[in-house]
């Protein structure tokens, strides 16, 4: 008995150790980001090896607001990113409850037709859609990254599994009642799909934040630039300049840091109540 | 529920519509509620893939119009040394990237599932990472990888070993985007193992365990084939991400040293908009597309034989 429980303290030990060191591993990067940002140039460019800073500086911050537009930058991040969002929910909602709750010729081909553009890399049809975007006058604007970027067949997907989870007498008997699907949609499914749309909403958001390749394109205008490509921008203008870059680094990351570290709990609910398990 | 009972002259009314036209209306309904996303999509998705398709068939320079050369583009790239490397390391970093991201999703899936103070503490801080632009994690990289003044190398000397060229080696470069890779979407996979795990009654395990079940064997021969939804969903989002890997590789390295690093959605970026040959750039984005497809097919192939197997 002694045994058994001395083998299962020192098996905990270990795995708390193990964990430590995974999230010591995990966070020494992000810790090492914020070292930078708030360090003193020449103490950069020193050689020597510090775990921490000797002196902390805001003159990083200090500079980067006043080479560049970054509040501008900032401001169009969260307008694309809020602008992609709604849109993005608003699609994914009215597909998944097409695709989990009605029945009609094509259905199955539609889905997968729409779950096959998840294997299409941007890259692969830049070309053409910096033409089309050019050709509908919207090359150059806020539109030009939005529309794009909202078609959301992830999105699509999560929302019709998780709508295949609300039982089918609900919709069925409101259907009965003489409800029509615009009715059911709105007054049965949508109430039932908080966490869903907190989940997609939240997904969309961030990955419109933090998207890239598209926006690189898209966005030629330093004006217009979303923290990303301002990011790149500012590193080839400040060269090796780390403590520069990752002070902008810092700004770019920290609002989804903390929008995700607070959402975590309904996000990891959400997600496992899709049925992706 | 906040329907109001039908009224009794409504609902005769209502009752004849059911029926043939009911099952018309459920198709109207269908393709109504689509229309959205499916115009975007098609706009933004279709049109531009019939676009890219029809473009790799020309031979183009700027934003003019091409000239038709037929498969000529295609021909190109079988004597194109830099198509290859790139081919070659899309699908290195697939092969390797896609393993190693689900093992350590796994690993730590089971170790912060299991009796732990502060789990939660330390599943926050594994998810970190995705909540993270590209741009930012590869910039991190870069700092950390830089050979002069890099944290890694730094790191090294300091405990006795030898520094490592990460940006003039193109092994180690490579490794380099890995390890940043890795260190980004870890968090995923564990995230997705947990939500597997969760389902997984822990009255099992105790049964396994009186039956004298080692902690090896409950993880091999329950653990692994209970989270089988969940692998086989990461296996297709790990490799659809590990062929469109960009972020990374454009702000680390560059596809550099020496084109050690570059992959085919980098080639085909750096072709259609740095040297503009854009009908070459479509043939190379095809090309990857058609890949990615075989890829996923094969996936589905095995994962429903071996369905069928157990």
């Amino acid at each position: 008995m002694t045994t058994i429980s001395r083998r299962g303290r020192t098996g905990r030990r270990l795995r708390v150790a193990l964990a430590v060191v995974v999230s010591a591993v995990v966070l020494f990067p992000l810790y090492w980001m914020v070292v930078v940002a708030f360090s003193t140039r020449s103490e950069l460019l020193g050689g020597e090896f510090r775990l921490w800073p000797q002196t902390l500086t805001l003159q990083n911050f200090r500079r980067v607001f006043d080479s560049y537009p970054v509040l501008t930058w900032f401001g169009n991040s969260v307008a694309i990113a809020v602008v992609v969002a709604l849109i993005s929910v608003a699609a994914s909602l009215l597909g998944g409850y097409a695709f989990a709750l009605l029945r009609f010729r094509g259905a199955n081909t539609l889905f997968l037709v729409t779950l096959s553009t998840l294997m299409i890399p941007v890259q692969v049809i830049m070309v053409p859609l910096f033409g089309l975007v050019t050709d509908l006058k919207i090359y150059g604007s806020y539109w030009a990254v939005i529309l794009p970027t909202a078609a959301s067949a992830f999105g699509v997907f999560l929302a019709r599994q998780f709508i295949i989870g609300i039982p089918r007498e609900l919709v069925e008997s409101a259907r009965i009642d003489g409800a029509g699907h615009l009715r059911v949609f709105r007054s049965i499914v949508l109430p039932l799909c908080r966490p869903l749309i907190a989940v997609l909403f939240f997904m969309s958001l961030l990955q419109t934040w933090n998207d890239f390749a598209w926006p690189l394109i898209a966005l030629k205008q330093n004006e217009l630039f979303t923290l990303p490509i301002g990011l790149l921008y500012l590193q080839g203008q400040f060269g090796s300049d780390y403590g520069g870059t990752m002070a902008f680094a810092l700004l770019n990351v920290t609002p989804m840091v903390v929008l995700f570290l607070v959402f975590q709990r309904y996000f990891v609910q959400g997600f496992a109540r899709t049925g992706i398990r | 529920m906040t329907l109001a009972p039908p009224t009794p002259g409504t609902d005769r009314a209502a009752r004849p519509r059911r029926g043939p036209r009911g099952r018309a209306g459920e198709g109207a309904a269908g393709y109504a509620f689509l229309t959205p996303i499916l115009v975007l999509l098609g706009v933004f998705v279709f049109v531009p893939l019939a676009g890219a398709v029809v473009i790799s068939l020309q031979r183009t320079n700027g934003f003019g119009d091409g000239t038709f050369i037929g498969l000529d583009n295609y021909g190109r790239l079988f004597t194109d040394p830099v198509f290859w490397r790139s081919a070659l390391n899309t699908t290195l970093f697939t092969i390797i990237v896609t393993p190693l991201s689900m093992a350590l999703g796994l690993g730590a899936a089971v170790l912060l599932n299991s009796v732990l103070p502060a789990r939660g503490v330390f599943r926050s801080i594994l998810i970190v990472p995705m909540a993270i632009s590209g741009v930012a994690t590869a910039l991190i990289g870069v700092l950390a990888f830089d050979e002069n003044s890099g944290i890694v190398d730094k790191l090294l000397r300091a405990v006795g070993l030898p520094a490592i060229s990460w940006q003039s080696d193109g092994t180690a470069a490579f490794v380099s985007v890995v390890l940043v890779t890795l260190w980004w979407r870890v968090g995923f996979n564990m995230l997705i193992y947990l939500a597997g795990l969760q389902g997984i009654s822990p009255a099992i395990y105790e049964a396994a365990k009186l039956d004298g079940a080692s902690g090896w064997q409950r993880f091999r021969y329950m653990t692994v084939p209970m989270v089988g939804p969940s692998s086989f969903f990461l296996l297709i989002m790990n490799v659809i991400y590990s062929f469109q890997v960009f972020d990374i590789v454009f702000v680390l390295t560059g596809g550099g040293p020496q084109n050690a690093t570059s992959v085919l959605v980098t080639y085909a970026y750096d072709t259609g908009f740095e040297v503009r040959d854009q009908g070459y750039a479509s043939a190379i984005g095809v090309v990857l597309l058609v890949l990615m497809l075989g890829f996923t097919a094969v996936q589905w192939r095995i994962s429903r034989t071996r369905d069928l197997v157990e």
